[in-house]
C-alpha cells in the first residue's frame, strides 16, 4: 500500500515540495502543515546514500530510507550502530560537531536539507529535538516553554502558547500552579515532558527524539510513550531507542541498523539492514540479522 | 593423624595463639609509623600556623597602632601633611572608589566579551586561538609594575596621552586585572553544560541567542565572583598607580579627569611621615582597607555558594 499511494501522490507532492521549498528559503516560520497529503504516504525525509564521517572516519554508510509524515519512525540497533548520528543529521545538529561531514542526499519535503542556501538555524525551527538526558534550562517552567516562541518573536498570547504546549506534553495539570518554579525541581520524567513541551511550543513539523526514555523510570517511560502516540496526530516523530519493546509499542515504521566491520576489523560503521512497517520487522523480518536482533539472539 | 585425646587441647592451644596474634596486630601500631604520622601532621600544622601567624600579626599590629586614630573623621576628612589630628582618607577613598568604578566599566564588557569569544566562538584547532589562550594565562602572571610602565607609556603619554588623571589610573588597573576576569569568566562559561546549548540550538535559536539567553545568565554568578575578586585586587594594587600619577597629595574630591590618589597610596604617604601620629593614621588606613577587602572577598564567596548551579 505504501508503494502505490506514494506513486499516486507524486503530482501533489511536487506542488507541495515547491511550496515548502519557498517556505524554507524565505519565511520558514510561516511554514504550515499541509493536510492535503494526509491520506497518502507523504514523505518528510528522503535519505539517499547518506554517509556521515567524523574527522574522515565513517560513522554510518549508505543509508537510504524515506520517513513518512505523521508516523512514528523508530531507529533501532546495537550500540555504536550510528542511530543517534543518523538522527542528528535530520536537523543538522551534526553541524555543531567539528569535523563532522554528511555526504549523500537528504531531502526534507523535497528540498535538499544540506543545500547551500539552507540555514541550519531555520532547519531546527522546523525540526525539533528531544535529548537522551532531560536538559531543561536553569529557569522557571514557564520560561523554559516560552523560550522558543520568544526567540521566534511570537510574543502574542504567550500564556496561551505555554499552556497549549504543556497540555500537549501532558504536563499542564502537574505544573499549572507552579509555573514560576525552577524547572530543576521537577522529577526526571516531568523534566523530559517539559523538554517535549518546549519543543512543541515552537510548533515544529518534525520532532526527533534521541533515546528520550533511557534516563527514566518505567512509569515516566509509559507516560512519554503515550505522549508520542498522541503527538503523531500533529507531528512526524523519529525516535532512536535502545529498547526494542518501546519501538514495537510506539512506532509505525522501524529501521534496524547494524554495526559493520571492514575486513581487518579496524573500522566500524553503521549500516541500515532493514526498514519496514514495525509489525513486519517484529513478526516477520525479511533479513536474518533483523530476526536475530529482535528475538534477542544478538545485540 | 593425631591421638584422639590430644586433639582438643592442641586445637585450643592453636586457637589461643591465633587470637593473641590477632589482638597484637590490632593493638600495636608499629612505633615507627606512629612517629611518622605525628611528625607529618605536625609539619602540616606548622605550615598552616605560619600562614595564620602572618595574618594575625598584621591585624594585631594594625589594630594596636591604628585603633586610636579610628573614627569617622578618617573617612570624612581630607588628608593633611601638617595636622595629623585632622587628617583623613576622604579624597583617597573617593579616588579608589572612582578608580574601581572605572575598572568595572572597562573590565566587565571587555573581559566577558573576550571570554565568550574564546569559549564559544574560537576554533580551538587554530594555532592563533591556542596562542591567545596561553598568553592570557601568562598575562595574569606579569608583575603589576610592568602594567604601570605600560600605562605610563601608552595611556598617560603615548597614543592615548590622557595625562596623570584618574581615568588613566583606571585603565591601567583594568588592563592589570583583565586576564583574571577573562580566566574567571571562561571557567564560568565552560561550567555551563553543552546539553543546555544543544537544547537551545535545537529549538532554532541562533548561536548569539543561545549565548545571550542561556549561557550568559547561567554563568553570571561565576563571572560576578571573578569580577569582585579582580576588583578587590585592583583596589589593593599600589605599584602601577605610583607610575601613572596617584602619588600626588590630593586635598580636593577627585573627578575622573583630575589628579587623584588612592587608598593604598595614601597609606604609603602617611607611613613615610616621621611623626607617630601619621604612623597611627597609616595603621588605621590599613584596617579600613582590610575591612573593605575582607567584605568584598566574603561577598564573592557568598555569591559563589549561593548561586552555585548543580547540573
Amino acid at each position: 500500500m505504501t508503494q502505490d499511494e506514494s506513486r499516486t501522490g507524486t503530482g501533489r507532492e511536487a506542488r507541495e515540495a515547491a511550496a515548502e521549498r519557498a517556505a524554507i528559503a524565505v519565511r520558514p516560520d510561516e511554514f504550515h502543515h499541509s493536510e492535503a497529503g494526509s491520506g497518502a504516504r507523504e514523505k518528510v525525509f528522503e535519505l539517499k546514500g547518506i554517509d556521515v564521517r567524523y574527522s574522515g572516519v565513517a560513522a554510518v554508510k549508505g543509508i537510504s530510507m524515506d520517513i513518512h509524515r505523521k508516523d512514528v519512525t523508530a531507529l533501532i540497533g546495537p550500540s555504536g550502530c550510528g542511530k543517534s548520528t543518523l538522527l542528528r543529521c535530520l536537523n543538522r545538529m551534526n553541524d555543531l560537531i567539528p569535523n563532522a561531514e554528511v555526504q549523500g542526499e537528504l531531502l526534507y519535503h523535497g528540498e535538499d536539507l544540506y543545500g547551500p542556501t539552507v540555514d541550519p538555524v531555520q532547519v531546527r525551527k522546523l525540526i525539533g529535538m528531544v535529548f537522551q538526558k532531560p536538559n531543561p534550562f536553569p529557569k522557571s517552567i514557564y520560561d523554559n516553554v516560552a523560550f522558543g516562541p520568544r526567540i521566534l518573536g511570537r510574543k502574542d498570547d504567550l500564556d496561551a502558547t505555554v499552556e497549549h504546549a504543556l497540555r500537549g506534553a501532558a504536563l499542564w495539570e502537574e505544573v499549572k500552579d507552579r509555573l514560576e518554579d525552577n524547572a530543576f525541581g521537577l522529577s526526571g520524567g516531568q523534566q523530559q515532558r517539559l523538554c517535549i513541551a518546549r519543543c512543541i511550543a515552537v510548533e515544529p513539523d518534525v520532532i526527533l527524539m534521541d533515546e528520550p526514555c533511557s534516563a527514566l523510570d518505567p512509569i515516566s517511560t509509559g507516560k512519554i510513550e503515550d505522549l508520542m502516540i498522541a503527538l503523531k496526530d500533529e507531528f512526524s516523530i523519529v525516535i532512536v531507542t535502545h529498547n526494542m519493546q518501546q519501538a514495537a509499542r510506539v512506532s509505525d515504521r522501524t529501521a534496524f541498523l547494524m554495526v559493520e566491520l571492514d575486513a581487518d576489523e579496524q573500522n566500524r560503521w553503521g549500516r541500515l539492514v532493514e526498514y519496514d512497517d514495525t509489525e513486519k520487522i517484529f513478526t516477520n523480518p525479511a533479513d536474518q540479522r533483523t530476526e536475530d536482533y529482535v528475538s534477542g539472539k544478538v545485540g | 593423624m593425631a591421638e584422639p585425646g590430644s586433639a582438643a587441647p592442641r586445637t585450643r592451644l592453636a586457637t589461643a595463639g591465633a587470637k593473641a596474634t590477632t589482638q597484637a596486630m590490632l593493638r600495636d601500631q608499629p612505633r615507627r609509623d606512629v612517629i611518622r604520622n605525628t611528625a607529618f601532621a605536625g609539619l602540616l600544622l606548622l605550615a598552616v600556623s605560619i600562614a595564620l601567624a602572618g595574618l594575625i600579626a598584621l591585624l594585631v599590629q594594625a589594630f594596636i597602632k591604628g585603633a586610636p586614630a579610628l573614627s569617622t573623621d578618617l573617612i570624612t576628612n581630607p588628608p593633611s601633611s601638617i595636622y595629623p589630628e585632622k587628617a583623613g582618607f576622604r579624597t583617597a577613598i573617593l579616588g579608589s572608589l572612582e578608580l574601581i568604578a572605572g575598572v568595572i566599566l572597562f573590565v566587565v564588557p571587555v573581559g566577558v566579551g573576550a571570554a565568550i569569544y574564546l569559549e564559544e566562538y574560537a576554533d580551538k584547532t587554530r594555532w592563533w586561538n591556542r596562542m591567545i589562550e596561553v598568553n592570557i594565562q601568562n598575562l595574569a602572571a606579569v608583575p603589576s609594575i610592568i602594567y604601570g610602565i605600560l600605562g605610563l607609556a601608552f595611556i598617560v603619554r603615548g597614543p592615548l596621552d590622557l595625562g596623570f588623571i584618574l581615568i588613566a589610573g583606571s585603565l591601567t588597573l583594568a588592563l592589570l586585572v583583565l586576564p583574571m576576569v577573562i580566566i574567571a569568566a571562561r571557567e564560568a562559561i565552560r561550567a555551563v553544560p553543552d546539553s543546555i546549548r544543544q537544547g537551545s540550538l535545537a529549538l532554532g535559536a541562533t548561536k548569539w541567542q543561545t549565548v545571550r539567553s542561556q549561557v550568559l545568565p547561567a554563568s553570571i554568578p561565576g563571572i560576578a565572583t571573578g569580577v569582585i575578586l579582580a576588583v578587590s585586587r585592583a583596589l589593593g594594587e599600589t605599584a602601577p598607580l605610583l607610575l601613572v600619577g596617584a602619588t600626588v597629595f590630593v586635598t580636593f574630591d577627585p573627578t575622573p579627569f583630575s589628579d587623584y590618589s588612592a587608598l593604598p597610596v595614601q597609606i604609603f604617604n602617611y607611613a613615610v611621615q616621621p611623626q607617630d601620629e601619621f604612623q597611627a593614621l597609616a595603621a588605621a588606613g590599613i584596617i579600613l582597607m582590610l575591612v573593605v577587602l575582607l567584605a568584598m572577598n566574603s561577598f564573592a564567596i557568598w555569591l559563589r555558594n549561593r548561586y552555585e548551579q548543580r547540573w
